[in-house]
């Protein structure tokens, strides 16, 4: 009794002390409460058949319903598809390409050329999806564009890259590639920065050769970084994101195109099924809490190992 | 003998060298032209003859010479509405996020603050846990939001992430001797935040509004479901109903007035599309090669986290 007394007599004096620092915390505290923790609320509209006219309270509570509905219907086993046939492409061609650009970068000798190269293929970074697609339209234009007429020199059909279910991961994938190799090297560029340089010179005394070096020392080098890196980007595995999507999809492709995040769009805002789509999204969010937290789990673990 | 061991391990060296200074420049030189040729091919189809371009006659340079495509497009009034619509979205997203961020980020730096564990936590939680798309729309409506600006320069101002990075820089960066000083001198929290630690703070003060800035200006998707009035939408929501849209026909409103905007964005479309994509992109990307060290810091400190 009486400790607690002091204890709060305590806490009492700590947060007049420092009322300076809560008041500094105010305007982000608000910002997180309005914008992501009220609207928590809502999410009850997934056990409930939501009518906007009856508001949430006052709509039926049916359970599960929408969730046996989602988990039963042909659409989810595709959906969840599609988003992890684009994540796995991903992590198998981009993802290397990163570390590969990095390692050429790390080779050039001339810093001025170097950094040339470096800003260039940094650029695309900044370019908007909008703008993106938009370039991908026209480059795979079916009468003028670019890349459908190289692809046909080399004797391949590329007239429905567009339109067609097949193409699109590699579409989505490759456009991708084309926007974000240059960012994505940034870090392994760093990492290279670090290597030992002694370790260098201590081969080069031994006759090792420059590819030698590479991959003997640079690449085990930077081997921390890209498991860090990796185990990130599988965090990432199911949340693709629905912007670039939405805007490569059209009535031709949707076999393919279609991902969990577009479909809790398009069921959600288009098609107005609200407690469906919260469902889904909520489905989707404890798949990814689930991935989330087993790679955190694992990059602090590897944190030790490598501590030690 | 050792001599010439010496001698043929430095002439094997020395070609393979060069093999590797050759794939080197071969690789960097290809991933330039990948990355720059459909940028130059836009250019030269923005300025050469429309027939040209629809005939496919242009490959790298341009052919025929025409300005009309930027003539219609200084003329297209809502772009420049979107513009200007985005620049001031941008700018307050930037101070609204720096205001934020950098003020929490110092309270959570402080070792002595009471919960601060807590606190940590309640912004932790929002990396992992999110209400999703319906419930943040019904609860902007329920706030009267719908359809004015205050969702767009709001929501997504303050992220874990940007704290993370902040509130690292504070306490690897800014020497704690000089916080203590100016304790011993009476100094308050407020202002020694904001005449020692802020002064200091400026490459990540930097790196987060550039981030912020370069995010909200490329994004389309939060204007668009949360605006109805084309005159407040951003200049991203513009270019993809004009680049994007006019070319698949999903959108076909049975509205004839909807109907004839299509055919009247349809006709734009073609002829502003080349010059449109050079004027959205072109201001940002003159800009970044000198402030690409605060981008690359950026990537840095993101991965350093605390």
């Amino acid at each position: 009794m009486k400790a607690g007394g002091i204890y709060w007599q305590k806490l009492g004096k700590d947060i007049r002390r420092d009322y300076q620092l809560y008041l500094l915390l105010i305007p982000a505290v608000l910002l997180i409460a309005f914008f992501h923790y009220a609207p928590m609320w809502g999410i009850q509209i997934a056990f409930r058949d939501f009518k906007p006219s009856l508001g949430i309270l006052d709509s039926k509570w049916v359970g599960l319903k929408h969730f046996r509905r989602f988990l039963k219907s042909p659409n989810m086993l595709q959906l969840v598809g599609n988003t992890l046939t684009l994540s796995v492409l991903g992590v198998l061609i981009a993802f290397p390409l990163k570390i590969f650009l990095a390692l050429v970068l790390n080779e050039l000798r001339n810093p001025g050329y170097k950094k040339v190269v470096q800003t260039v293929t940094y650029a695309p970074y900044f370019i908007s999806y909008t703008i993106l697609i938009a370039i991908v339209n026209i480059m795979f234009d079916q009468n003028i564009g670019v890349l459908t007429h190289l692809f046909q020199a080399l004797g391949a059909n590329a007239n429905d890259c567009l339109t067609s279910s097949k193409a699109f991961p590699w579409m989505y994938v490759c456009s991708g590639m084309w926007q974000q190799t240059g960012y994505g090297a940034i870090i392994f560029m760093a990492a290279l920065a670090g290597v030992d340089v002694s370790l260098h010179e201590a081969a080069m005394i031994d006759g090792a050769s420059r590819l030698q070096r590479i991959w003997h020392i640079n690449l085990p080098g930077i081997l921390p970084t890209i498991t860090i890196m990796f185990i990130l980007t599988m965090g990432n595995l199911m949340s693709v994101g629905h912007e670039k999507a939405l805007l490569m999809q059209n009535a031709l492709n949707l076999e393919a195109s279609e991902l969990v995040s577009t479909y809790v769009y398009k069921i959600g805002l288009q098609k107005t099924q609200y407690s469906l789509s919260t469902a889904v999204s909520l489905i989707n969010s404890a798949v990814n809490v689930v991935i989330m937290l087993t790679t955190n789990w694992i990059v602090k673990k590897m944190g030790q190992v490598s501590a030690i | 003998m050792s001599i010439v061991i010496k001698k043929k391990t430095a002439h094997i060296a020395s070609r393979d060298d060069l093999l590797v200074d050759g794939a080197a420049l071969f690789i960097s030189l290809l991933a330039m032209i990948i990355v720059l040729y459909p940028l130059i091919f836009v250019i030269s189809a923005s300025v050469s003859e429309p027939m040209e371009v629809v005939r496919g006659n242009v490959r790298l340079f341009p052919k025929g010479f025409t300005l009309e495509g930027y003539q219609r497009i200084l003329e297209y009034q809502p772009i420049w509405r979107g513009y200007r619509n985005s620049i001031f979205y941008t700018l307050s997203k930037v101070v609204i996020s720096l205001f934020a961020t950098l003020s929490a980020a110092y309270a959570l730096s402080r070792k002595n603050l009471r919960g601060r564990g807590f606190i940590t936590f309640y912004f932790m939680l929002t990396m992992f846990i999110s209400a999703g798309l319906i419930p943040t729309y019904l609860q902007v409506q329920r706030y009267g939001m719908l359809n004015t600006v205050w969702p767009i320069i709001l929501m997504g101002t303050v992220s874990m992430h940007n704290l993370v990075v902040v509130r690292t820089y504070y306490t690897s960066s800014i020497p704690y001797e000089l916080s203590e000083a100016a304790f011993i001198d009476g100094c308050s929290d407020i202002k020694l935040f904001l005449k020692i630690i802020l002064p200091l703070a400026k490459p990540v003060i930097a790196v987060i509004a550039l981030n912020v800035a370069v995010a909200e200006w490329n994004a389309y998707f939060t204007p668009m479901i949360y605006l109805n009035d084309s005159k407040l939408y951003p200049l991203q929501v513009h270019l993809r109903n004009i680049l994007i849209m006019g070319q698949t026909q999903d959108f076909m409103g049975s509205d004839p007035e909807e109907l004839a905007d299509m055919v009247r964005l349809q006709q734009l479309r073609e002829s502003m599309k080349y010059g449109l994509i050079i004027v959205s992109t072109i201001p940002l990307l003159v800009v970044y090669p000198f402030l690409q060290r605060f981008f690359a810091k950026g990537v840095m400190m993101g991965s350093i986290k605390g």
